[in-house]
Protein backbone atom coordinates (compact mmCIF):
# COMPACT_ATOMS: atom_id res chain seq x y z
CA UNK A 1 0.00 0.00 0.00
CA UNK A 2 2.76 2.73 0.91
CA UNK A 3 4.28 4.94 -1.56
CA UNK A 4 7.53 4.27 -0.20
CA UNK A 5 10.16 3.99 -3.32
CA UNK A 6 7.90 3.37 -5.58
CA UNK A 7 8.68 6.09 -7.63
CA UNK A 8 11.70 8.56 -8.16
CA UNK A 9 12.80 12.24 -9.56
CA UNK A 10 14.98 11.59 -12.65
CA UNK A 11 15.14 14.90 -14.48
CA UNK A 12 16.07 18.28 -13.31
CA UNK A 13 15.96 21.56 -15.26
CA UNK A 14 17.42 24.89 -14.25
CA UNK A 15 17.33 28.20 -15.83
CA UNK A 16 19.24 31.18 -15.67
CA UNK A 17 18.24 32.50 -12.60
CA UNK A 18 18.91 35.77 -10.10
CA UNK A 19 17.94 39.22 -11.72
CA UNK A 20 17.07 38.02 -15.15
CA UNK A 21 15.21 40.71 -16.59
CA UNK A 22 12.61 40.66 -20.19
CA UNK A 23 11.20 37.43 -19.49
CA UNK A 24 7.44 36.08 -18.95
CA UNK A 25 7.17 33.08 -16.93
CA UNK A 26 6.02 31.18 -19.51
CA UNK A 27 9.67 31.37 -21.22
CA UNK A 28 10.93 30.02 -17.60
CA UNK A 29 8.48 27.07 -17.42
CA UNK A 30 9.46 26.25 -20.64
CA UNK A 31 13.33 26.38 -20.42
CA UNK A 32 13.14 24.65 -17.51
CA UNK A 33 11.08 21.74 -18.85
CA UNK A 34 13.11 21.70 -21.36
CA UNK A 35 16.32 21.34 -19.70
CA UNK A 36 14.57 18.56 -17.23
CA UNK A 37 13.49 16.41 -20.46
CA UNK A 38 17.54 16.88 -21.62
CA UNK A 39 18.75 15.50 -17.79
CA UNK A 40 16.58 12.73 -18.18
CA UNK A 41 17.38 11.62 -21.33
CA UNK A 42 13.65 11.74 -22.24
CA UNK A 43 11.60 12.50 -25.31
CA UNK A 44 9.30 15.50 -25.27
CA UNK A 45 6.46 12.98 -26.09
CA UNK A 46 7.44 10.99 -23.25
CA UNK A 47 5.66 13.51 -20.82
CA UNK A 48 1.97 12.63 -20.37
CA UNK A 49 1.53 14.45 -16.85
CA UNK A 50 2.23 17.94 -16.14
CA UNK A 51 1.52 19.52 -12.69
CA UNK A 52 2.12 23.11 -11.93
CA UNK A 53 2.49 25.36 -9.13
CA UNK A 54 1.41 28.63 -10.21
CA UNK A 55 3.52 32.07 -10.44
CA UNK A 56 2.57 34.28 -7.84
CA UNK A 57 3.47 37.40 -9.76
CA UNK A 58 2.12 36.43 -13.43
CA UNK A 59 -0.64 32.99 -13.03
CA UNK A 60 -1.52 32.84 -16.09
CA UNK A 61 0.88 30.03 -16.89
CA UNK A 62 -1.30 26.48 -16.13
CA UNK A 63 -0.75 22.76 -16.33
CA UNK A 64 -2.47 22.52 -19.64
CA UNK A 65 -1.42 26.02 -21.08
CA UNK A 66 2.11 24.91 -20.67
CA UNK A 67 1.17 21.61 -22.52
CA UNK A 68 -0.17 23.53 -25.03
CA UNK A 69 3.06 25.67 -25.49
CA UNK A 70 4.63 21.95 -25.87
CA UNK A 71 2.40 20.50 -28.25
CA UNK A 72 1.48 17.26 -25.75
CA UNK A 73 -1.91 16.01 -25.16
CA UNK A 74 -2.15 14.99 -21.45
CA UNK A 75 -3.38 11.83 -19.50
CA UNK A 76 -2.95 13.72 -16.18
CA UNK A 77 -2.46 17.80 -15.19
CA UNK A 78 -3.51 20.02 -12.23
CA UNK A 79 -2.24 22.96 -10.44
CA UNK A 80 -1.31 23.23 -7.16
CA UNK A 81 -1.30 26.38 -5.23
CA UNK A 82 0.25 25.70 -1.91
CA UNK A 83 2.61 28.72 -2.20
CA UNK A 84 5.73 27.90 -0.69
CA UNK A 85 4.90 24.40 -0.07
CA UNK A 86 4.15 23.31 -3.62
CA UNK A 87 6.90 22.06 -4.68
CA UNK A 88 7.18 19.09 -2.28
CA UNK A 89 3.28 18.53 -2.31
CA UNK A 90 3.96 18.30 -5.93
CA UNK A 91 6.39 15.72 -6.19
CA UNK A 92 3.42 13.73 -4.05
CA UNK A 93 1.18 14.06 -6.13
CA UNK A 94 2.91 12.76 -9.12
CA UNK A 95 4.15 10.13 -7.18
CA UNK A 96 0.77 9.21 -6.42
CA UNK A 97 -0.43 9.64 -10.43
CA UNK A 98 2.57 7.45 -11.55
CA UNK A 99 1.69 4.91 -9.29
CA UNK A 100 -1.97 4.43 -9.63
CA UNK A 101 -1.43 4.23 -13.59
CA UNK A 102 -2.86 7.62 -14.00
CA UNK A 103 0.53 8.76 -16.12
CA UNK A 104 4.16 7.31 -16.90
CA UNK A 105 6.00 10.84 -16.77
CA UNK A 106 5.00 13.28 -14.60
CA UNK A 107 6.58 16.62 -15.59
CA UNK A 108 6.21 19.07 -12.45
CA UNK A 109 7.50 22.72 -13.05
CA UNK A 110 7.50 26.45 -11.00
CA UNK A 111 8.84 29.75 -11.99
CA UNK A 112 9.29 33.06 -9.79
CA UNK A 113 9.80 36.07 -12.09
CA UNK A 114 9.82 38.34 -9.00
CA UNK A 115 12.74 40.25 -9.20
CA UNK A 116 11.79 41.88 -12.80
CA UNK A 117 8.11 41.57 -12.56
CA UNK A 118 6.13 44.26 -13.55
CA UNK A 119 4.11 45.56 -11.91
CA UNK A 120 7.16 44.62 -9.21
CA UNK A 121 6.51 41.80 -6.87
CA UNK A 122 5.92 44.05 -3.99
CA UNK A 123 2.47 44.03 -4.75
CA UNK A 124 2.27 40.52 -3.66
CA UNK A 125 4.69 39.85 -0.95
CA UNK A 126 3.61 42.94 0.57
CA UNK A 127 0.00 42.66 0.69
CA UNK A 128 -2.04 44.24 2.74
CA UNK A 129 -4.12 42.28 5.45
CA UNK A 130 -7.42 44.10 5.23
CA UNK A 131 -8.23 45.34 8.74
CA UNK A 132 -4.65 45.07 9.76
CA UNK A 133 -3.34 47.55 7.31
CA UNK A 134 -5.17 49.99 9.11
CA UNK A 135 -3.02 49.58 12.12
CA UNK A 136 0.05 49.46 9.82
CA UNK A 137 0.45 46.01 9.70
CA UNK A 138 1.69 44.76 5.95
CA UNK A 139 3.55 42.00 4.64
CA UNK A 140 4.23 38.52 4.58
CA UNK A 141 7.58 39.48 6.41
CA UNK A 142 6.42 40.94 9.79
CA UNK A 143 3.78 37.88 10.23
CA UNK A 144 6.87 36.00 10.06
CA UNK A 145 8.43 38.23 12.61
CA UNK A 146 5.39 37.95 14.99
CA UNK A 147 6.05 34.22 15.06
CA UNK A 148 9.85 34.73 15.43
CA UNK A 149 9.49 37.50 18.30
CA UNK A 150 6.92 34.84 20.15
CA UNK A 151 9.75 31.88 20.14
CA UNK A 152 12.31 33.62 21.14
CA UNK A 153 10.16 34.91 24.09
CA UNK A 154 9.20 30.98 24.35
CA UNK A 155 12.19 28.99 24.10
CA UNK A 156 14.78 32.04 24.50
CA UNK A 157 16.53 31.46 21.13
CA UNK A 158 18.33 34.62 20.04
CA UNK A 159 19.03 37.30 16.87
CA UNK A 160 22.76 35.70 16.51
CA UNK A 161 21.33 32.13 16.63
CA UNK A 162 19.23 33.38 13.70
CA UNK A 163 22.33 34.71 11.89
CA UNK A 164 23.92 31.87 12.17
CA UNK A 165 21.92 30.26 9.71
CA UNK A 166 22.43 33.28 7.41
CA UNK A 167 26.52 33.26 7.89
CA UNK A 168 26.22 28.86 7.04
CA UNK A 169 23.94 29.39 4.25
CA UNK A 170 26.01 32.00 2.67
CA UNK A 171 29.34 30.19 3.15
CA UNK A 172 27.14 27.15 0.99
CA UNK A 173 26.38 29.52 -1.72
CA UNK A 174 29.74 31.20 -2.09
CA UNK A 175 30.71 27.39 -3.15
CA UNK A 176 27.79 27.53 -5.64
CA UNK A 177 28.49 29.18 -9.08
CA UNK A 178 25.10 29.74 -9.69
CA UNK A 179 24.20 31.51 -6.22
CA UNK A 180 22.78 35.09 -6.47
CA UNK A 181 24.65 36.16 -3.07
CA UNK A 182 28.29 34.70 -3.08
CA UNK A 183 30.06 37.41 -0.95
CA UNK A 184 30.78 35.77 3.12
CA UNK A 185 28.98 37.67 5.64
CA UNK A 186 29.83 37.11 9.25
CA UNK A 187 28.02 37.40 12.45
CA UNK A 188 28.36 41.41 12.43
CA UNK A 189 27.22 41.90 9.29
CA UNK A 190 24.17 40.06 10.58
CA UNK A 191 23.94 42.11 13.01
CA UNK A 192 24.65 45.15 11.40
CA UNK A 193 22.57 44.96 8.59
CA UNK A 194 19.40 47.34 8.52
CA UNK A 195 16.27 46.17 10.03
CA UNK A 196 13.24 45.24 8.39
CA UNK A 197 10.96 44.39 10.34
CA UNK A 198 12.26 43.66 14.21
CA UNK A 199 13.58 41.29 14.95
CA UNK A 200 14.39 40.69 11.33
CA UNK A 201 16.82 42.31 10.03
CA UNK A 202 17.70 42.63 6.04
CA UNK A 203 19.97 39.33 6.39
CA UNK A 204 17.15 37.27 8.09
CA UNK A 205 15.27 37.35 4.85
CA UNK A 206 15.27 35.78 1.76
CA UNK A 207 16.00 37.06 -1.53
CA UNK A 208 13.91 38.29 -4.60
CA UNK A 209 14.22 36.30 -7.55
CA UNK A 210 13.58 35.52 -11.08
CA UNK A 211 14.12 31.76 -12.48
CA UNK A 212 12.15 28.91 -13.29
CA UNK A 213 12.91 25.22 -12.20
CA UNK A 214 11.22 21.94 -13.38
CA UNK A 215 11.64 18.05 -12.59
CA UNK A 216 10.59 14.74 -13.84
CA UNK A 217 8.93 11.75 -11.70
CA UNK A 218 8.46 8.47 -12.56
CA UNK A 219 8.16 5.01 -11.95
CA UNK A 220 11.02 3.35 -10.05
CA UNK A 221 10.82 0.64 -12.54
CA UNK A 222 11.43 3.27 -15.12
CA UNK A 223 13.52 5.47 -13.51
CA UNK A 224 16.70 2.61 -13.72
CA UNK A 225 16.93 2.65 -17.37
CA UNK A 226 17.07 6.53 -17.92
CA UNK A 227 20.72 8.86 -18.07
CA UNK A 228 20.81 10.02 -14.24
CA UNK A 229 20.97 7.68 -11.18
CA UNK A 230 17.18 7.86 -9.83
CA UNK A 231 16.73 9.07 -6.94
CA UNK A 232 13.69 7.50 -4.95
CA UNK A 233 11.09 9.04 -3.47
CA UNK A 234 11.37 7.15 0.47
CA UNK A 235 8.44 9.23 2.04
CA UNK A 236 6.46 12.16 2.13
CA UNK A 237 4.18 14.13 4.53
CA UNK A 238 1.92 17.35 5.07
CA UNK A 239 0.81 18.98 7.74
CA UNK A 240 -0.73 22.30 7.84
CA UNK A 241 -1.79 24.77 10.41
CA UNK A 242 -4.31 28.15 10.31
CA UNK A 243 -3.34 30.12 7.09
CA UNK A 244 -3.61 32.96 9.72
CA UNK A 245 -0.72 32.53 12.36
CA UNK A 246 -2.72 34.98 15.12
CA UNK A 247 -5.55 31.98 14.97
CA UNK A 248 -3.20 29.27 15.96
CA UNK A 249 -3.28 28.51 19.22
CA UNK A 250 0.61 27.26 19.22
CA UNK A 251 2.53 29.55 17.07
CA UNK A 252 5.87 27.92 17.67
CA UNK A 253 5.19 24.68 16.24
CA UNK A 254 5.14 24.39 12.49
CA UNK A 255 3.47 21.84 9.59
CA UNK A 256 6.67 20.58 9.95
CA UNK A 257 6.12 18.35 13.03
CA UNK A 258 3.13 16.96 11.63
CA UNK A 259 4.34 16.71 7.53
CA UNK A 260 7.67 15.29 9.52
CA UNK A 261 6.50 12.58 11.29
CA UNK A 262 3.80 11.32 8.40
CA UNK A 263 7.16 11.10 6.02
CA UNK A 264 9.71 9.33 8.55
CA UNK A 265 6.88 6.89 9.19
CA UNK A 266 6.36 6.31 5.47
CA UNK A 267 10.17 6.05 4.68
CA UNK A 268 10.68 4.05 7.65
CA UNK A 269 13.71 5.95 9.34
CA UNK A 270 14.01 8.78 11.43
CA UNK A 271 16.25 11.69 11.79
CA UNK A 272 19.26 10.19 12.36
CA UNK A 273 19.49 8.18 9.22
CA UNK A 274 19.54 11.31 7.73
CA UNK A 275 22.63 12.57 5.60
CA UNK A 276 21.34 16.29 4.57
CA UNK A 277 18.43 18.41 4.70
CA UNK A 278 16.62 21.29 2.32
CA UNK A 279 15.10 23.08 4.43
CA UNK A 280 12.45 26.05 3.57
CA UNK A 281 14.41 28.91 4.77
CA UNK A 282 12.42 32.17 3.61
CA UNK A 283 12.95 33.58 7.08
CA UNK A 284 16.42 32.61 8.93
CA UNK A 285 14.62 31.66 12.27
CA UNK A 286 12.21 29.03 10.15
CA UNK A 287 15.47 26.51 9.79
CA UNK A 288 15.79 25.81 13.70
CA UNK A 289 12.41 25.88 14.12
CA UNK A 290 11.60 23.16 11.39
CA UNK A 291 14.47 21.23 12.60
CA UNK A 292 13.30 20.73 16.00
CA UNK A 293 9.21 19.78 14.85
CA UNK A 294 11.22 17.55 12.50
CA UNK A 295 12.73 15.92 15.85
CA UNK A 296 16.76 16.55 14.70
CA UNK A 297 16.93 18.25 18.13
CA UNK A 298 14.45 18.68 21.30
CA UNK A 299 11.91 21.85 20.96
CA UNK A 300 13.71 24.66 21.81
CA UNK A 301 16.95 23.41 21.02
CA UNK A 302 17.41 24.76 17.26
CA UNK A 303 18.90 28.13 18.00
CA UNK A 304 22.03 26.13 20.23
CA UNK A 305 21.87 23.55 17.13
CA UNK A 306 22.26 25.93 14.50
CA UNK A 307 24.84 27.75 16.47
CA UNK A 308 27.65 24.92 16.83
CA UNK A 309 28.08 24.62 13.12
CA UNK A 310 26.21 21.23 12.84
CA UNK A 311 24.20 22.30 9.61
CA UNK A 312 27.01 23.86 7.31
CA UNK A 313 29.08 21.32 5.42
CA UNK A 314 31.38 19.33 7.32
CA UNK A 315 29.01 19.49 10.50
CA UNK A 316 26.93 16.32 10.95
CA UNK A 317 23.72 17.70 8.78
CA UNK A 318 24.47 19.62 6.24
CA UNK A 319 21.46 21.74 5.22
CA UNK A 320 20.93 24.43 2.54
CA UNK A 321 24.21 23.15 0.94
CA UNK A 322 23.39 25.69 -2.38
CA UNK A 323 23.25 28.54 0.12
CA UNK A 324 18.89 28.12 0.06
CA UNK A 325 16.49 30.95 -0.07
CA UNK A 326 18.89 33.58 1.85
CA UNK A 327 21.47 33.32 -1.01
CA UNK A 328 21.45 30.81 -3.82
CA UNK A 329 17.97 32.58 -5.04
CA UNK A 330 14.29 32.64 -3.89
CA UNK A 331 12.34 29.80 -6.64
CA UNK A 332 10.56 28.78 -3.50
CA UNK A 333 10.65 25.09 -2.60
CA UNK A 334 12.05 24.27 -5.73
CA UNK A 335 15.82 25.08 -4.93
CA UNK A 336 15.66 22.71 -2.24
CA UNK A 337 13.94 19.56 -4.02
CA UNK A 338 17.06 20.02 -6.98
CA UNK A 339 19.84 20.95 -4.52
CA UNK A 340 19.08 17.37 -2.31
CA UNK A 341 18.82 15.26 -5.47
CA UNK A 342 22.07 16.92 -6.91
CA UNK A 343 23.62 15.54 -3.60
CA UNK A 344 22.32 12.21 -3.69
CA UNK A 345 23.50 11.93 -7.28
CA UNK A 346 26.77 13.06 -6.12
CA UNK A 347 27.17 16.15 -8.69
CA UNK A 348 27.51 18.84 -6.11
CA UNK A 349 31.74 19.48 -6.60
CA UNK A 350 33.29 21.86 -4.10
CA UNK A 351 29.92 21.17 -1.96
CA UNK A 352 29.35 17.59 -2.05
CA UNK A 353 28.11 16.28 1.36
CA UNK A 354 30.39 13.07 1.03
CA UNK A 355 28.24 10.03 1.49
CA UNK A 356 24.65 11.36 1.24
CA UNK A 357 22.40 8.57 0.85
CA UNK A 358 19.27 10.47 2.17
CA UNK A 359 17.84 13.74 1.91
CA UNK A 360 15.30 15.39 3.31
CA UNK A 361 13.32 18.44 1.55
CA UNK A 362 10.47 20.42 3.19
CA UNK A 363 8.97 22.93 1.91
CA UNK A 364 6.35 25.44 3.64
CA UNK A 365 3.84 28.13 2.56
CA UNK A 366 2.23 31.33 3.41
CA UNK A 367 2.91 32.47 7.04
CA UNK A 368 4.11 28.67 8.13
CA UNK A 369 0.56 28.29 6.90
CA UNK A 370 1.87 25.49 4.60
CA UNK A 371 4.15 22.52 4.95
CA UNK A 372 5.40 19.60 3.13
CA UNK A 373 8.21 17.05 3.36
CA UNK A 374 9.91 14.55 0.92
CA UNK A 375 12.42 12.25 1.95
CA UNK A 376 14.49 11.33 -0.64
CA UNK A 377 17.61 8.31 -1.23
CA UNK A 378 19.97 7.54 -3.69
CA UNK B 1 -10.13 64.98 10.08
CA UNK B 2 -11.24 62.74 7.56
CA UNK B 3 -9.25 64.94 4.46
CA UNK B 4 -6.35 64.71 6.54
CA UNK B 5 -6.42 60.89 7.26
CA UNK B 6 -4.37 59.07 4.80
CA UNK B 7 -3.93 55.83 6.32
CA UNK B 8 -5.82 52.34 4.87
CA UNK B 9 -9.21 52.19 6.43
CA UNK B 10 -10.46 49.05 7.74
CA UNK B 11 -12.74 46.94 5.04
CA UNK B 12 -15.82 47.02 5.97
CA UNK B 13 -19.22 44.19 5.13
CA UNK B 14 -22.29 43.13 6.57
CA UNK B 15 -20.60 40.75 8.44
CA UNK B 16 -18.22 42.91 10.37
CA UNK B 17 -20.26 46.24 10.27
CA UNK B 18 -21.31 45.23 13.68
CA UNK B 19 -18.06 45.69 15.49
CA UNK B 20 -17.38 49.05 13.45
CA UNK B 21 -20.75 50.04 14.57
CA UNK B 22 -19.48 49.46 18.52
CA UNK B 23 -16.47 50.62 17.80
CA UNK B 24 -17.64 54.10 16.81
CA UNK B 25 -19.49 53.51 20.36
CA UNK B 26 -16.49 53.65 22.18
CA UNK B 27 -17.27 49.20 23.01
CA UNK B 28 -15.29 46.22 21.80
CA UNK B 29 -17.60 43.77 21.23
CA UNK B 30 -17.34 40.26 19.28
CA UNK B 31 -19.46 37.13 18.15
CA UNK B 32 -19.54 34.80 20.92
CA UNK B 33 -21.53 31.30 19.80
CA UNK B 34 -24.76 30.64 21.11
CA UNK B 35 -24.42 26.67 21.16
CA UNK B 36 -21.06 26.74 22.31
CA UNK B 37 -19.25 29.30 24.06
CA UNK B 38 -16.71 29.95 21.42
CA UNK B 39 -15.66 33.44 20.78
CA UNK B 40 -14.22 34.76 17.07
CA UNK B 41 -12.71 37.22 15.45
CA UNK B 42 -12.32 38.64 12.71
CA UNK B 43 -16.01 38.09 11.97
CA UNK B 44 -17.40 35.29 10.17
CA UNK B 45 -20.78 33.30 9.46
CA UNK B 46 -20.29 30.81 11.46
CA UNK B 47 -18.36 29.12 14.48
CA UNK B 48 -15.20 27.61 14.09
CA UNK B 49 -15.35 25.34 16.96
CA UNK B 50 -18.75 23.94 16.21
CA UNK B 51 -19.90 25.18 12.48
CA UNK B 52 -23.22 26.82 14.75
CA UNK B 53 -24.45 29.56 12.71
CA UNK B 54 -26.12 31.25 16.06
CA UNK B 55 -23.66 33.57 16.62
CA UNK B 56 -24.38 36.74 18.61
CA UNK B 57 -22.41 39.97 18.92
CA UNK B 58 -21.55 40.90 22.80
CA UNK B 59 -19.25 43.33 24.63
CA UNK B 60 -16.28 41.63 26.00
CA UNK B 61 -13.86 43.08 28.50
CA UNK B 62 -11.37 44.91 26.51
CA UNK B 63 -8.82 43.60 28.76
CA UNK B 64 -6.14 41.39 27.07
CA UNK B 65 -2.18 40.61 26.98
CA UNK B 66 0.66 41.18 24.18
CA UNK B 67 0.81 37.65 22.69
CA UNK B 68 3.76 39.32 20.56
CA UNK B 69 4.85 42.08 18.29
CA UNK B 70 6.90 43.60 15.81
CA UNK B 71 8.25 47.03 15.04
CA UNK B 72 7.90 47.90 11.22
CA UNK B 73 11.27 50.27 10.16
CA UNK B 74 10.32 49.23 6.66
CA UNK B 75 7.79 51.54 5.44
CA UNK B 76 4.93 49.56 3.00
CA UNK B 77 2.19 52.74 2.87
CA UNK B 78 3.62 56.13 2.43
CA UNK B 79 1.17 57.35 5.54
CA UNK B 80 2.85 55.49 7.86
CA UNK B 81 6.22 56.89 6.46
CA UNK B 82 6.26 59.53 9.36
CA UNK B 83 5.33 56.91 11.95
CA UNK B 84 8.37 54.47 11.40
CA UNK B 85 9.68 52.77 13.52
CA UNK B 86 6.37 51.82 14.83
CA UNK B 87 4.78 48.48 16.53
CA UNK B 88 2.06 46.21 15.68
CA UNK B 89 1.27 44.06 18.63
CA UNK B 90 -0.82 40.87 18.78
CA UNK B 91 -3.46 41.24 21.68
CA UNK B 92 -4.31 37.91 23.10
CA UNK B 93 -7.78 39.10 24.36
CA UNK B 94 -8.99 37.91 27.75
CA UNK B 95 -11.72 36.37 25.90
CA UNK B 96 -9.74 34.25 23.82
CA UNK B 97 -8.77 35.74 20.45
CA UNK B 98 -6.09 37.38 19.17
CA UNK B 99 -6.21 40.81 17.17
CA UNK B 100 -3.28 42.75 15.55
CA UNK B 101 -3.98 46.22 17.28
CA UNK B 102 -1.32 49.27 18.16
CA UNK B 103 -0.20 50.71 21.78
CA UNK B 104 -0.54 54.10 22.79
CA UNK B 105 1.36 55.38 25.67
CA UNK B 106 4.04 53.39 25.54
CA UNK B 107 7.42 53.17 24.06
CA UNK B 108 8.89 50.50 21.65
CA UNK B 109 11.59 49.56 24.49
CA UNK B 110 8.95 49.27 26.68
CA UNK B 111 6.65 46.14 25.13
CA UNK B 112 6.99 43.14 26.17
CA UNK B 113 5.50 39.77 25.83
CA UNK B 114 2.42 39.27 28.01
CA UNK B 115 2.04 42.72 29.22
CA UNK B 116 -1.33 43.48 30.41
CA UNK B 117 -3.09 45.95 28.05
CA UNK B 118 -7.04 47.57 27.92
CA UNK B 119 -8.79 48.90 24.81
CA UNK B 120 -8.84 52.45 24.36
CA UNK B 121 -10.80 53.93 21.04
CA UNK B 122 -8.97 56.15 18.74
CA UNK B 123 -11.61 58.44 16.63
CA UNK B 124 -9.52 58.17 13.43
CA UNK B 125 -12.31 59.68 11.11
CA UNK B 126 -15.85 61.22 11.31
CA UNK B 127 -17.22 57.75 10.52
CA UNK B 128 -14.07 55.17 12.36
CA UNK B 129 -12.86 54.47 15.24
CA UNK B 130 -9.64 51.72 15.49
CA UNK B 131 -9.80 49.71 19.00
CA UNK B 132 -6.56 50.10 20.19
CA UNK B 133 -4.92 48.89 23.79
CA UNK B 134 -2.93 50.84 26.00
CA UNK B 135 -0.75 49.32 29.31
CA UNK B 136 -2.66 48.56 32.11
CA UNK B 137 -1.03 50.01 35.44
CA UNK B 138 -3.38 48.15 38.11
Amino acid sequence: MTLKDKCAIVGLGYTPQGKVPGRNAMSFYLEASKNALSDAGLNIRDIDGILVQPCLTDPRVTAFGLAEEMGLDLRFGADQQLHGASSCAIIQHAAMAVDAGLCDYCLCAFAEVSRSASPPAGIVYQMAGGTNAAYGMFGVAASYAMIARRYMHEYGVTSRQFGAVAVTFRKHASLNPIAQMREPITIEDHQNSRWVVEPFHLLDCCLISDGGRALIVTSAERARNLKQPPVYIMGMGQGHPFNDPLKRQILTVSGAAESGKTAFSMAGISPKDVDMCAIYDAFSFVVPMQLEDLGFCGKGEGGAFVEEGRIALGGELPTNTSGGLLSEVYIQGWVGTHEAVRQLRGDCDERQVPGAEIALVTSSGGVLSTHTTVILRK
Amino acid sequence: MSEEYRKPLPNIDDTSRPYWEAARRHELVLQKCRDCGHYRYPAGATCPHCLSDKLEWVRVSGLGTIYTWTVFHQVYHPAFAQDAPYAVVAVELDEGPRMASNLVDCKIEDIQVGMPVEVVFDDVTAEITLPKFRPRTS
